[in-house]
């Protein structure tokens, strides 16, 4: 029996395919939209220049990406280059001896150290991942709903919700189209789309990790507050929407604003039969500051275990090249190059979120750094409280308390406020 | 009212038939049909939709396609993206193997749980039922390792083994409990004949037949229609399966609902014909009515 | 197995051999191999260290994990109350209807009644969200008109309602099993009985529960057994629809999510195998018990009568 399983094995052993063995690069990645893009555009402009190392994009689904991604690693199966989520995803790639360090990497010295921040260790001593982008949080509006309507673009909050009303009353369109069903809209497109307003930026986002601010106090709460007010005006059966059906409510002109990210640009594009507008977060009556929330969003490391680490870097220094940012950025309109390098944007409506970076303060998600790294997950509590309080299951006080109580269940600087 | 038997139903012909009768033969046909149609509707409702226009699809989403919201850009998306016809072939191969393996080698455990009796037994049969219990997602990792040792990642051999041994749990405790069911008598029969112990296994096989046609209803369906295997296991373009195909491609286009409505009928229609294909097997077991 | 031992005949070798090698590889062993994590932790670099019970201690009384595992069992029975009370019994039903000798073409409803059970949860998931959305399903003129306005909410989307709301999609995804399993007990029945009973005048309902039903008393066993199993493991019907938070706040949370999300992590949240692999274990242990139950309650018993 012993020898009939040998042999069974044997069989198996040879009719595998033997692996080919040339420099092909495979991409691990969750962006599965962007399949079409790198294959058709930036895969063949890299081969150009470098015609002896073949790439292929092998992206996954968003949301099984990391589970994907961490069952390969551990059974060393992964690709060679790893899109790096921000933060401690990747950070903890790093510390597990997954990712190379790139600190020698020629060409690190494009990017700033605000855009490498998503990608160091928390003593800044290794850069692990090349920076790609980031994304600008806003509100897109159907122009033509606008016009038709006499609306403008609001420059405060108490506009933003005058606005609303009056769409609202118009009966025409649904003023907010967005849902909660998923459930991350609602804490990434709403509550971390206006926060920063409240929350002062940087310092407050800071002020969270130092433990000299909390969820249920000062902007924190404020932004929860500001965001229940979104309930009047969202679309009909909003909690059972889904991020696909908002996107094609949008499309289909149902619908006049869509809490957003710039991340949808080149879809909408595609999709949308009107003209579109933009708006960054209008700040609360009375404050000059308008803060933006600029997200590090992704980038690029290498594989500790790849067999080709040198086709792998040159493939990582060419992501540092002027060439590939003014590529990626117009490709892939929305995401912006976190290159310091002077790159031209041709899509209109890309240009309008880029402009809030000169105008406002820039800022991250709150939850990002530092803070979801313990159990319960800061960035899933708020997941649940943003949706819930659009739901009407609690009130933005209890939100706030319920996500500080999370937070400060397992993190020091918290505790000690 | 009278059950109307095999041996009634020409009776009942001939002296035409009870009102009781129509009735009942009604209220069953009322009962089958509805449910039909329950069970039915969604899947129509993805063809028809499929054949629309966005804009159609989202206005009137049970109308049937009229002259104006006729659009077939969802399958000239899907055929100009992907290429769903190896696909096919991966799922059809990765399927019927694993099918045919854990057919065979649990009709065999089965086989040898149900008929003897030895030391061991009892804890066999609740060895082999230990794998309904536990979720194999959680054994992936072990798995994927296991695989890389025996250099099958990427192969359509390494799905086969983990559906084989994921499906033999359930199908060793579906197939004893039908052969413990065939009469003893047959068996001693054969033996006093002087067939060995593995004739007598061939003879049962075919008096299981509709168990075993369940085993493979039961087995086709998680098998063709699994995710997490093949993303982990076989995920590379020569030996993607259609499920997880469809699923990438659904990425990609996750808010162009006419590229989604297109692929899902595309998926679908594949097994459903495997399905009619197994089920006439399974109902002409079934109505043999094997074991009596 | 060369050495001579005495009472373990060969065939049965041979007929155990190949299934049992196959299971135990690629299936227990990877379990196993997993398993045995619950009863590890994490320490720096990635070192385990053994903490024997210390993780299901956790699970069961700590603030952050012991509430979530309690709504998940609840969660489960619930989702499994309901596939018991309904499914089965539409199951049956059905069965009986098409193992009626008057009914023609019930090959055609059987295959009819099952496909939906055939189908991607992909598919399933993508089509009963539309369907049950207020945005694209049955339109609210349309309701309103019938009267039945009330019935356009957002079924997925209130905690009141989302977990019946799937369990009873899912009833409608497998009704077929329990249908096919019935329907072959049925038809295996001996015609002689039940001609006996029909010429002694019974009505096809008393007939039916007199005679049919404690017949395939045992295949009822199977099909409760199989529920139980199937419930207590499912995962991709609420991960699909509701995705791995299992929302709206965790209403829909099951035992099969809460070990995704914890084992393999989400989003921001880490993967953590060992916790992950705990909440398995007690899966496992609440899974073994009602099999457990079922063999040495309920089969027991039918041996029993039937000797």
């Amino acid at each position: 029996m012993r020898l009939k399983h040998f042999l069974l094995l044997s069989v198996f052993l040879l009719t595998s395919l033997v692996m080919a063995q040339q420099a092909t690069l495979t991409i691990e990645s969750w962006r599965n939209d962007d399949l079409r893009i790198w294959r058709d555009v930036i895969i063949p402009v890299f081969n150009e220049q470098y015609p002896d190392i073949e790439v292929i994009f092998s992206p996954t689904a968003p949301a099984e990406y990391n589970a994907v991604l961490a069952s390969k690693l551990e059974a060393g199966t992964a690709g060679d280059l790893i899109t790096c989520r921000p933060f401690d995803q990747s950070l903890n790639l790093f510390n597990e001896g997954r990712l190379v360090s790139l600190n020698d990497l020629p060409g690190l010295e494009n990017f700033s150290d605000v855009a490498k921040s998503a990608w160091i260790t928390d003593d800044g001593s290794d850069v692990f991942c090349v920076p790609m982008a980031s994304v600008i949080h806003g509100f897109i509006y159907n122009k033509d709903a606008f016009t038709e309507l006499g609306l403008s673009e609001p420059e405060t909050y108490e506009e933003f919700l005058a606005l609303l009303e009056t769409i609202k009353q118009s009966g025409e369109y649904a003023p907010l189209v967005m849902g909660t069903q998923d459930q991350w809209e609602a804490a990434t497109m709403g509550y971390q789309n206006i926060g920063p307003n409240y929350w002062a930026g940087e310092s407050g986002r800071l002020g969270l990790i130092e433990g000299s601010t909390g969820y249920d106090e000062g902007g924190f709460l404020e932004a929860f507050r500001a965001l229940a007010q979104w309930q009047p005006y969202l679309i009909n059966g909003y909690q059972a929407v889904a991020y696909p059906d908002a996107q094609n409510l949008f499309t289909l002109g149902q619908g006049t604003i869509y809490p957003s990210g710039s991340w949808e640009i080149s879809g909408f594009n595609e999709l949308a039969t009107f003209e579109m507008g933009a708006f960054p977060p209008p700040p609360p009556a009375g404050q000059d500051t308008c803060y933006i929330s600029d997200h590090t969003d992704i980038a690029m490391g290498l594989n500790t275990a790849s067999p080709n680490q040198e086709a792998a870097l040159t493939f990582l220094e060419w992501m540092t090249s002027a060439e590939f940012a003014e590529l990626y950025s117009n490709a892939l309109p929305g995401f912006f190059s976190l290159s310091n390098q002077e790159i031209t944007l041709q899509d209109p409506l890309a240009q309008e979120f880029l402009s809030w970076r000169s105008e406002c303060e820039s800022t991250i998600r709150s939850s990002y750094q530092i803070l979801s790294r313990g159990e319960p997950n800061n960035e899933n509590d708020l997941w649940n409280a943003a949706a819930q309080v659009l739901n009407g299951t609690l009130t933005p006080e209890e939100a706030a308390a319920q996500v500080q109580k999370g937070l400060e269940s397992w993190y020091e600087p918290q505790q000690n406020r | 009212m009278i059950a109307t038997s095999n041996n009634a139903q020409p009776a009942a012909q001939r002296t035409g038939k009870s009102w009781g009768h129509w009735t009942k033969l009604l209220g069953t046909h009322a009962v089958l049909l509805a449910y039909t149609i329950f069970a039915t509707f969604p899947i129509i409702l993805i063809l028809i939709n499929s054949l629309k226009s966005r804009r159609a699809i989202f206005k009137t989403p049970y109308a049937l396609p009229t002259t104006e919201t006729w659009d077939l850009i969802g399958y000239q998306t899907v055929f100009e993206g992907a290429s769903f016809g190896r696909y096919f072939f991966n799922s059809l191969f990765v399927t019927l193997a694993s099918l045919a393996l854990i057919l065979f080698l649990s009709s065999m455990a089965a086989h040898a749980l149900a008929e003897y009796r030895f030391r061991g037994n009892v804890f066999l049969g609740l060895f082999f039922a230990l794998g309904i219990m536990i979720p194999i997602r959680l054994g992936t990792v072990s798995i994927l390792r296991l695989m890389k040792d025996l250099n099958l990642i990427d192969s359509p051999w390494s799905l086969v083994l983990v559906y084989t041994a994921s499906g033999i749990p359930l199908a060793v405790f579906i197939l004893t409990q039908f052969m413990e069911q065939v009469p003893r008598a047959l068996k001693d029969a054969a033996r006093i004949d002087g067939a060995s112990e593995y004739r007598i296994y061939s003879l049962i096989l075919p008096l299981v037949r509709p168990a075993l046609g369940t085993v493979a209803v039961f087995n086709m369906i998680p098998i063709w229609n699994d995710l997490w295997f093949p993303l982990v296991l076989a995920s590379s373009e020569k030996s993607k399966t259609i499920i997880l195909g469809a699923q990438i491609f659904l990425g990609q286009y996750v808010n162009d609902w006419n590229a989604v409505l297109a692929s899902l009928t595309l998926a679908m229609i594949p097994i459903i014909v495997l399905y009619v294909i197994f089920s006439r097997q399974l109902i002409r077991g079934l109505t043999s009515g094997a074991i009596k | 197995m060369t050495k001579k031992r005495k009472p373990f005949p060969i065939h049965i070798f041979v007929f155990l051999a190949p299934a049992f090698l196959v299971y135990t590889v690629f299936m227990i062993y990877p379990l196993i191999d997993s398993l045995r994590l619950s009863l590890f932790s994490t320490g720096t670099a990635g070192s385990e260290l053994f903490v024997g019970l210390a993780n299901y201690k956790t699970l069961l009384t700590s603030n952050n994990w012991a509430p979530r595992l309690w709504n998940a069992i609840k969660n489960n029975f619930i989702f499994f109350a309901v596939h018991m009370l309904v499914q089965n019994p539409i199951g049956l039903l059905l069965a009986a209807l098409l193992s009626s000798k008057i009914v023609r073409g019930s090959s055609v409803y059987r295959t009819l009644i099952f496909t939906p059970t055939v189908l991607s949860i992909v598919l399933i998931g993508f089509i009963w969200r539309l369907i049950l959305s207020p945005i694209w399903g049955i339109s609210e003129d349309f309701l309103s008109f019938l009267g039945l306005g009330v019935l356009n909410q957002p079924w997925l989307g209130l905690e009141s309602t989302a977990l019946f709301t799937l369990s009873l999609v899912s009833v409608w995804q497998y009704v077929g099993i329990p249908m096919l399993l019935f329907s072959a007990a049925l038809i295996g029945l001996p015609d002689e009985l039940i001609e006996a009973a029909q010429v002694d005048g019974a009505t096809a309902w008393s007939v039916f529960w007199r005679i049919k039903f404690p017949l395939i008393l045992p295949t009822v066993g199977i099909v409760a057994v199989l529920t139980f199993v199937g419930n207590f493991n499912a995962f991709d019907l609420i991960y699909t629809t509701q995705g791995a938070l299992a929302g709206p706040n965790f209403a829909t949370d099951i035992l099969g999510t809460f070990f995704f999300r914890t084992f393999f992590g989400f989003q921001l949240q880490a993967g953590n195998p060992t916790m992950g692999a705990t909440i398995a274990g007690v899966m496992f242990v609440i899974i073994l018990s009602g099999v457990l139950l079922y063999f040495f309650g309920w089969q027991r018993r039918l041996q029993r009568i039937e000797l």
